[in-house]
């Protein structure tokens, strides 16, 4: 009985090692991913490419790398004001817009995981509801919602009218975070005399700061790359990069160098941080759900 | 988790609920408004009733963009959730090189709508684009800006770029869950790869792929931006999808009603496919808790 079991596992064994020897020559896997990658690559490639050129080489030749790198266009965008002053607006409502979301959203993403209550369900799907309302049906009332406080082309109008769907975003991707922590914790913490404000600071936020952290990210980044609602509601004081480059685009005799450059820039942000989050990339895109 | 009922939780929903009312119940009370009243400029309105719901579900106009709208979605669909399964199929499961294709595969989720739209403008130009003017070289009549196919193969190829990753990323996270031991057994079992794919990772990818089928329906069905950057809604009407005909109605040519209809049969037909989409995204919430590590 016993030397049949000894050959069943030798069997296996040895099963699994054929197996593994005819996997190993023929390993052409990484060959998708990296035809992917290059294909994601090459229109960025070439707005960088671009953005090292002067606009007179872009109009008059074709080359794959510039032939005079210059820096040139980069110059112009940071002695502009007119150009700078964009990022400037565009990260100080992206900024606000993040605080506001992420500190009203941490209570009710708590209260969410946590608890049953009245209308619990109505009010998760609502919040949802919001997140994937298209922001056209929301650009006129809100122009006249926020010009009727005397709101527009303020830094707080852009950042208010964000929180539309990045507070529901957030609620979701914390809540998700919330509901991996056992309900032990808070129980013992109770026990232990916490009460739920210094709790919640001092035992909670700790053990979900990563959640924080990847909320905050996207929250950060579905701000920065909405454009229709920011540039409805600011005209010249507030007025977001994005829109900057799209009214650039309109004019006649374009500087492709100097647009491809303000492009370039506006990539920079969320190619320094997603390093930080790329293990939750998809739980964040997926609202927690992952 | 079993939770405790308790209504004093709603304390703590009170500051969202408050910040989210102001910013959609209000606006959405304007639209209301609108739609069911005309006027003749000034501050004078009267009431019309269901006259402009009537006007939008009828008109043309209306079916077209919805139409653009559906068959664009659905083009999508079919190319960047095979692909994404494709591609999250044959990425490293570990090694060096794993955090390279997350942080690559997922830069273009990160640019700004705008820029994509004009990074491709750029590309596809046929005197400064590297895709514009190798088409030129190789002698195929190619511009977005006047034919209909080009800019629909534009905008679709624009959209595979942009978005693809995000179905790959979400496929990944869900594979990456399935234990090893499940492809021992099928090894010992001697399956083949595709009743592998077939019966172990094409189940357990089920949840993360409903999600991603539904994010990338929602977001293309209110897709704005990269369009309008790229092609305006044009050439003619071609490319006119839902939002921008709204925007276009609303603010290029202050038909306030009809504007006000329209937003919410759209808004209706969202909220319809975003209960779906909550009904979908709570029972996998529930079956899968383990799916973190």
């Amino acid at each position: 009985m016993e030397s049949t079991t000894k050959e069943t596992t030798l069997l296996v064994e040895g099963a699994l090692r054929q197996t593994n020897q005819m996997k190993k020559p023929r390993n052409f896997r990484w060959f998708t991913p990296s035809l992917y990658i290059f294909f994601l690559m090459l229109p960025i490639y070439w707005l960088v490419n671009m953005s090292f050129k002067t606009n007179q080489e872009i109009l008059s030749k074709f080359t794959l790398i510039p032939e005079n790198p210059t820096l040139s266009n980069y110059v112009v965008i940071f002695s502009d004001p007119s150009w700078y002053n964009g990022y400037i607006n565009s990260i100080i409502y992206v900024v606000m817009n993040t605080v506001i979301s992420i500190s009203v959203a941490l209570p009710a993403a708590y209260a969410f995981s946590r608890y049953r209550f009245l209308g619990d369900k109505h009010m998760f799907f609502w919040l949802l509801s919001n997140r994937m309302a298209p922001a056209a049906v929301f650009v006129l009332p809100f122009f006249q919602l926020y010009s009727s406080f005397g709101l527009i082309d303020t830094h707080i109008a852009v950042a208010l009218a964000h929180c539309l769907f990045n507070v529901p975003l957030a609620v979701w991707i914390l809540e998700g975070f919330m509901s991996g922590i056992p309900k032990e914790i808070d129980e013992t913490a109770y026990i232990d005399g916490y009460s739920f404000p210094k709790f919640f600071i001092k035992v909670f936020t700790p053990l979900i700061a990563s959640g924080i952290g990847v909320a905050a990210f996207f929250c950060f980044m579905f701000s920065w790359v909405e454009l229709l609602i920011a540039r409805t509601l600011t005209t010249v004081d507030a007025k977001p990069i994005a829109a900057i480059m799209t009214r650039t685009v309109g004019a006649s005799g374009v500087d492709w160098g100097v647009l491809a450059a303000a492009g370039v820039l506006t990539i920079i942000p969320g190619a320094l941080v997603i390093y930080f989050v790329r293990n939750y990339i998809a739980k964040g895109f997926a609202l927690g759900r992952v | 988790m079993d939770k405790t009922y308790n209504n004093k939780a709603w304390l703590l929903v009170i500051p969202v609920f408050l910040l989210v009312a102001l910013s959609a119940i209000i606006p959405i009370m304007t639209v209301v408004n609108y739609s069911v009243q005309d006027t003749f400029g000034g501050n004078k309105f009267f009431w019309v009733g269901t006259e402009w719901f009537t006007d939008v579900l009828r008109s043309e106009r209306f079916h077209d963009a919805l139409g653009r709208n559906l068959l664009f979605s659905f083009i999508i669909l079919c190319i960047e959730i095979p692909l994404g399964i494709l591609i999250a199929l044959s990425m490293p499961k570990k090694g060096i090189w794993v955090p390279v294709c997350l942080v690559l595969m997922a830069l273009p989720l990160l640019i700004p709508w705008n820029v994509v739209g004009t990074i491709w403008q750029i590309f596809g130009r046929a005197d400064i684009g590297l895709l514009g003017h190798t088409m030129a070289t190789l002698g195929i009549d190619y511009n977005y800006s006047s034919n209909v196919i080009d800019a629909w193969v534009t905008i679709i190829v624009m959209d595979v770029w942009h978005w693809t990753s995000l179905v790959v990323l979400l496929c990944y996270a869900g594979l990456v869950s399935i234990p090893e031991a499940y492809y021992q057994a099928a090894r010992i079992d001697g399956a083949s790869k595709w009743s592998v794919f077939r019966y172990i990772q094409l189940p357990k990818m089920q949840g993360v792929l409903i999600i991603a089928f539904l994010l990338r329906f929602m977001d293309s069905f209110m897709i704005y931006t990269e369009p309008f950057v790229l092609t305006g809604g044009g050439p003619g009407n071609s490319t006119t999808f839902m939002s921008i005909d709204l925007v276009k109605q609303a603010i290029g040519q202050f038909d306030l009603g009809p504007a006000a209809a329209m937003s919410l049969v759209y808004q209706l037909i969202v909220l319809l496919v975003c209960y779906v989409f909550f009904t979908v995204m709570s029972n996998v919430g529930t079956d899968k808790p383990e799916v973190e590590e």
